[in-house]
């Protein structure tokens, strides 16, 4: 699978430098390329992974994830995802999936919250988080973003993120919207999907987590933001610290109505 | 620390309400909030210190604020910000402003450089066809700025070295130098200013773009 993608995308690039082949044709390559990925997601390994681990007994209390509140109620799961970050009264904090994750998993677990943040993405209890929130993520496909809005800290999450959106810096000056600010864009021959509003079904915050074939791994939203601020050439965003969350909060906001296609699959 | 944000916007919203606000905190209330979550939240990786974003300057700050209000700048303070980024513009040492195109276009199609993930002591690149499109043999263009193919030929330099050519010879420094010099908020780094290109890969593209021989110019 992996092979055959990367023999594809090699392929795709070929074209790239073919000097007598029109703008045209390169996109449609690319996209016949992106067509061929649709057929078979690795992220459905780690989907069943994460449903094992959701009723699995574990950690030093022995116990599973079965009586997690994602925010719908305990045990929950369907149609939680598209529906946070959100206020949780127990915790009196903003939190996304992931954090939300990392709490039932101490409280209901008794593993270490503060160690498990510190775990590198794709580590130990960090790549069982990331499998648990693509599994939570499949369960609500199809189903539409819906945040919660009602709360005064959804209301300022929703007011800091806009402005961690909109904040220049860096040496090379980027905001989150100088590369996703305006239709229509792209990057190289990468299509940029407009973050300030919904920018349609399955497209931006809609998408994550996904499978990126590129480099073999399952990327949840913490990574994706983690790896944008990298490009930015910002500094190191901390894992579910409150500005990834703020941030969330304004993207997924945003994207009210966009039906979620979580795990995706990417380039 | 993530609780001590959290603490710092419960208090914020318990202030608010012993003040008898009705409703949502204050725009100077929403900048403070974001410092600390800022503050809190990033942390040095590698040479990446998060002074990057906590120490940026007035340019930085006002346009992301006109960014925030989906308002752009009022035109003195779009005068102001202009007039202090050309007074920092660094003109070439020699006098030579033109340097060797092909040198210059692997620099416009290098994007590495300055994430916590470059080496420290690596090359940057220009990062200038991930936005721009600049040669019309090359297909993976960017398009979140304005397409530079014949870039000099439009404005009609034939001889960078003429007289004739030198507004436009000054002005393409200038701009890669530091563009916010000419638009106060443009989306475009300022690589010489910032430290992303010395002073001899700026001068590679500036003949890039104005060698009537570079591929910019075909």
């Amino acid at each position: 699978m992996n092979k055959a993608s990367s023999l594809a995308m090699a392929a795709v690039l070929a074209l790239g430098t073919m000097p007598a082949l029109a703008q045209k044709t390169a996109s449609q390559g690319i996209d016949e390329y992106r067509a061929m990925l649709q057929d078979g997601n690795p992220a459905e390994l780690f989907e069943a992974k994460g449903e094992d681990l959701w009723k699995k007994a574990r950690g030093p209390k022995n116990a599973s994830l079965e009586k997690c509140d994602l925010g719908k109620g305990p045990g929950v799961v369907k149609g939680a995802f598209v529906a946070l970050p959100k206020y949780f009264a127990d915790t009196q904090r903003m939190q996304d999936l992931e954090s939300r994750l990392v709490t039932c998993m101490e409280t209901l677990q008794g593993f270490n919250a503060a160690d498990i943040s510190k775990t590198a993405f794709g580590r130990g209890e960090m790549a069982n988080v990331t499998a648990l929130a693509t599994w939570i993520a499949a369960e609500s496909k199809g189903l539409k973003f819906n945040l919660s809005q009602e709360h005064s800290q959804e209301k300022t999450f929703y007011e800091v993120g806009k402005r961690l959106f909109f904040q220049r810096g860096g040496p090379h000056d980027f905001s989150c919207a100088s590369c996703h600010g305006e239709e229509g864009k792209r990057i190289r021959l990468q299509d940029l999907p407009i973050l300030t509003k919904n920018p349609g079904d399955g497209l931006g915050f809609a998408a994550w987590p996904a499978y990126r074939v590129s480099n073999g791994q399952m990327w949840s939203m913490q990574l994706r933001l983690n790896d944008c601020y990298r490009q930015q050439r910002f500094p190191y965003p901390g894992f579910a610290s409150d500005a990834t969350i703020a941030l969330s909060t304004y993207l997924g906001v945003n994207a009210k109505g966009a039906a979620s296609i979580a795990p995706a699959i990417k380039r | 620390m993530n609780k001590k944000t959290q603490l710092v916007l419960a208090s914020l919203a318990a202030a608010l309400v012993a003040a008898g606000c009705a409703s949502a905190p204050s725009v100077a209330e929403l900048n403070a909030l974001t410092d600390k979550i800022v503050k809190a939240s990033f942390r040095d990786e590698s040479h990446v210190k998060v002074e990057r974003i906590t120490a940026t300057d007035e340019t930085n700050r006002v346009c992301s604020e006109a960014d925030v209000a989906g308002q752009p700048l009022d035109e003195k303070t779009a005068k102001r910000i202009e007039e202090a980024n050309l007074k920092a513009i660094k003109w070439p040492s020699d006098g030579k402003f033109i340097g060797d195109w092909k040198q210059g276009e692997a620099i416009a199609q290098s994007g590495r450089g300055l994430t916590w993930t470059d080496s420290a002591t690596g090359v940057n690149g220009g990062n200038c066809y991930n936005c721009h499109q600049m040669d019309k043999k090359e297909i993976s263009y960017g398009t979140i700025g304005p397409s530079l193919y014949n870039y000099g030929k439009i404005r009609g330099v034939s001889n960078p070295d003429d007289p004739a050519s030198k507004a436009i010879v000054e002005y393409t420094w200038g701009k890669i130098w530091n563009a916010k010099a000419y638009n106060a908020c443009s989306n475009m780094p300022r690589a010489g200013h910032m430290g992303i290109l010395n002073e001899t890969q700026v001068r590679h593209i500036v003949g890039l773009l104005l060698d009537p021989k570079s591929p910019v110019n075909q």
